[in-house]
């Protein structure tokens, strides 16, 4: 985003005389070069698993230049858009990840709203409370977490552990505490005059939320959205531990326990499905990003 | 339409009593300003009436039937916010409409109000657009459409005119005068701006932490304050507080300033003055435009005095002069071609006709 911004600014700004323009000048080729370094070193490793992927296993052992494809192929990619297997983890992560997405919307928003607005005894301890439960590890968390789904599920009957929708119970203790949080933020910036005049011009609480506070806040939404679905499509820990079954994984679980098979690594492949699981979100990303950004201006004018 | 009545009303936060105790009684179809300085509660008793904030203790009502605990939404009112509170997702027509679209009035009836609200504040163009793309004043004639098409039974305006500048506010108060004058809703107005309050109400409510000063139309918070309060906030430049004290001179009574300065009362004024002691503190409160350069030909009632004058400010149809009485700093109003000069020295005329004299412990006017 600020690699955006800068890009719209740099062009059109030309040298001006004054120490001012001058520091700007500089301010810009520092952040230009940091900038170059940080793309540098954040997309050289999607660009060694693009190569990679894109080399036949023989290649990949052959010991040749490997920033370079002598033979590129698409087997790969063939191999596993029509593997089953992996379109079952497609398929798993998606609905997961969409439905975790869904369930913590409908959580955070109402959550957010009511401690950001309806001002109760201890809102304000709540909504540091919520913040705090984020801030414990899920590497704390899976082992109570796993006891506590055995014990539901010998006391009910249900099957839960081993089921892929297990997790739907389990993403939204990672996804609902930040996504209230950022909810919350976004709904204090919102000036208090505005659901006042709501009020007066007869809506209810939830009125105020689904007319006024939801279309004001959507670029807080979409954060979190994005939020919320990222986490989710890219757990790893949770699925690794409360799912066992190979027709229960996850995409980035399925991808590292049946690509790798004992010390044997299928590197074609697993960079394969890296890149094909890295798509989801990247394309989320690409769609929602330009309405983000519009959105905040949007909701920078004084309302 | 309806009037509405305060009770006792007071509002407590914690320990800070914002509002104690007030009594207003407010008419149909009149217009009220709340007037005084930040902090009087002034916009706590306009928030109250509203229903945002709960009353502490005490009643309110609306058109004869007590509000206290009714929802805002319930109480048939609208308001008009400082900065507009505009929904800025929505365009001006769709704001305006929100109102009415919640309580499902049939599209025609809302187009209709609409059309007509837009049209009486000269916004028809405008109907289209988002909050963002309008000016300051535009997005407030925008607010109060929205209260406008509700055709409420009370408008509340806090502060509407505070973030424009000086001389759109000058045309909004004129807008908003106009806009009571068509439609004619009690209306509650509160300001901390006094030429505001003057020029805008019917009845001006002062108040001053927490509490009514003086309820009254514009002249007479003008002409005949009750407290020092009102006398110093109502008027600009503000009025002076010279202190003084009463002496019997040859079987007349003297007002005396300074050791240099006294001056008889006019007969009126004497008969009134009369029975305080001489000893007591005072202060004489006579407001610029009664201080005035000399003439030849003075009317009865207005004495002379020589002073030496610190700064003048030339406003153009007026020139402000400003000298010092034994320390008070003083300000009168002459004529622009009095030949004020800054350092000058220069004979005043101070007309006792218009005089006030208050009671220096109490500020009360007496």
């Amino acid at each position: 985003m600020s690699m955006l911004a800068i890009d719209k600014g740099g062009p059109s700004r030309k040298v001006k005389y004054g120490s001012m323009s001058r520091d700007r000048t500089w301010a810009l080729r520092w952040s230009y070069f940091f900038l170059v370094l940080f793309a540098a070193f954040s997309l050289i490793p999607p660009i060694y698993m693009l190569i990679t992927s894109l080399k036949s296993s023989a290649e990949i052992s052959a010991a040749t230049n490997p920033w370079w494809v002598f033979h590129p192929t698409l087997s790969n990619y063939f191999e596993l858009l029509t593997s089953n297997q992996f379109l079952r983890f497609f398929w798993n992560s998606a609905i997961v990840s969409i439905v975790v997405v869904i369930v913590t919307m409908l959580i955070s928003i109402p959550a957010a709203f009511a401690l950001a607005r309806m001002k109760f005894w201890g809102s304000a301890t709540l909504a540091t409370g919520v913040f705090l439960t984020y801030l414990i590890p899920d590497s704390l968390l899976f082992i109570p977490l796993f006891k506590m789904l055995a014990v539901i599920q010998d006391f009910t009957g249900i099957a839960l552990l081993n089921r892929w929708y297990v997790l739907l119970l389990i993403y939204p203790t990672l996804t609902v505490p930040f996504c209230t949080w950022i909810m919350i933020g976004y709904f204090a910036s919102i000036p208090k005059e505005l659901d006042e005049a709501a009020i007066i011009d007869g809506a209810s609480w939830l009125q105020t939320l689904m007319r006024i506070f939801i279309p004001v806040a959507l670029p807080g939404l979409i954060a979190a959205t994005i939020f919320a679905f990222t986490v989710s499509w890219a757990q790893f820990l949770y699925p690794l531990v409360f799912t066992t079954s190979v027709d229960q994984f996850v995409l980035p679980v399925g991808i590292t326990t049946t690509l790798i098979k004992g010390d044997v690594f299928n590197w074609g492949q697993i960079m394969t499905g890296a890149l094909l699981g890295a798509a989801p979100p990247l394309i989320i990303y690409a769609f929602l990003m330009d309405y983000y950004i519009a959105g905040l201006t949007a909701g920078a004018t004084k309302g | 339409m309806a009037d509405v009545a305060l009770r006792k009303v007071v509002k407590r936060y914690d320990d800070v009593e914002a509002v104690r105790g007030i009594d207003l009684d407010i008419s149909d179809h009149e217009f009220i300003v709340l007037v005084g300085p930040s902090g009087c509660g002034k916009s706590t008793t306009l928030r109250m009436i509203a229903g945002l904030e709960d009353i502490t203790d005490g009643d309110i009502m609306i058109g004869g039937d007590v509000v206290n605990d009714v929802p805002p939404k319930d109480r048939d009112i609208a308001m008009v916010f400082q900065n507009y509170a505009l929904y800025p997702h929505m365009t001006v027509a769709e704001n305006m409409s929100f109102g009415l679209r919640l309580k499902h009035y049939p599209k025609a009836e809302i187009k209709a109000r609409v059309t007509e609200a837009a049209r009486l504040l000269d916004i028809t163009d405008l109907i289209d657009r988002k909050p963002k793309q309008l000016s300051g004043g535009q997005r407030q004639r925008v607010a109060m459409g929205r209260a406008i098409v509700r055709n409420p039974k009370v408008f509340l305006f806090d502060e509407p005119l505070s973030n424009l500048d000086a001389k759109l506010r000058v045309q909004m108060r004129i807008e908003i005068k106009k806009v009571h004058q068509k439609v004619r809703t009690t209306t509650v107005y509160v300001t901390h701006d006094q030429v505001e309050a003057m020029t805008l109400a019917d009845r001006v409510v002062v108040m001053n932490k927490g509490r009514i000063e003086q309820i009254g139309t514009p002249n007479e918070l003008y002409h005949k304050p009750a407290t020092r309060f009102v006398a110093g906030f109502i008027g600009s430049p503000a009025m002076n507080f010279i202190p003084c004290r009463l002496e019997d001179a040859g079987g007349k009574l003297n007002i005396r300033l300074t050791d240099r300065i006294s001056f008889p009362l006019p007969p009126a004024r004497a008969a009134r003055y009369n029975v305080l002691p001489r000893t007591e503190k005072l202060l004489l409160g006579i407001r610029p435009e009664h201080l005035t350069e000399s003439h030849a030909h003075l009317e009865p009632g207005v004495e002379t005095f020589d002073t030496v004058l610190d700064v003048t400010e030339p406003m153009g149809m007026e020139t402000l002069v400003y000298f010092g009485l034994e320390g008070t700093p003083v300000c009168g109003r002459v004529d622009p071609n009095a030949g004020a000069k800054d350092g000058a020295p220069m004979r005043l005329a101070v007309d006792l006709n218009n005089m006030h004299l208050l009671n220096e412990a109490t500020g009360a006017v007496l």
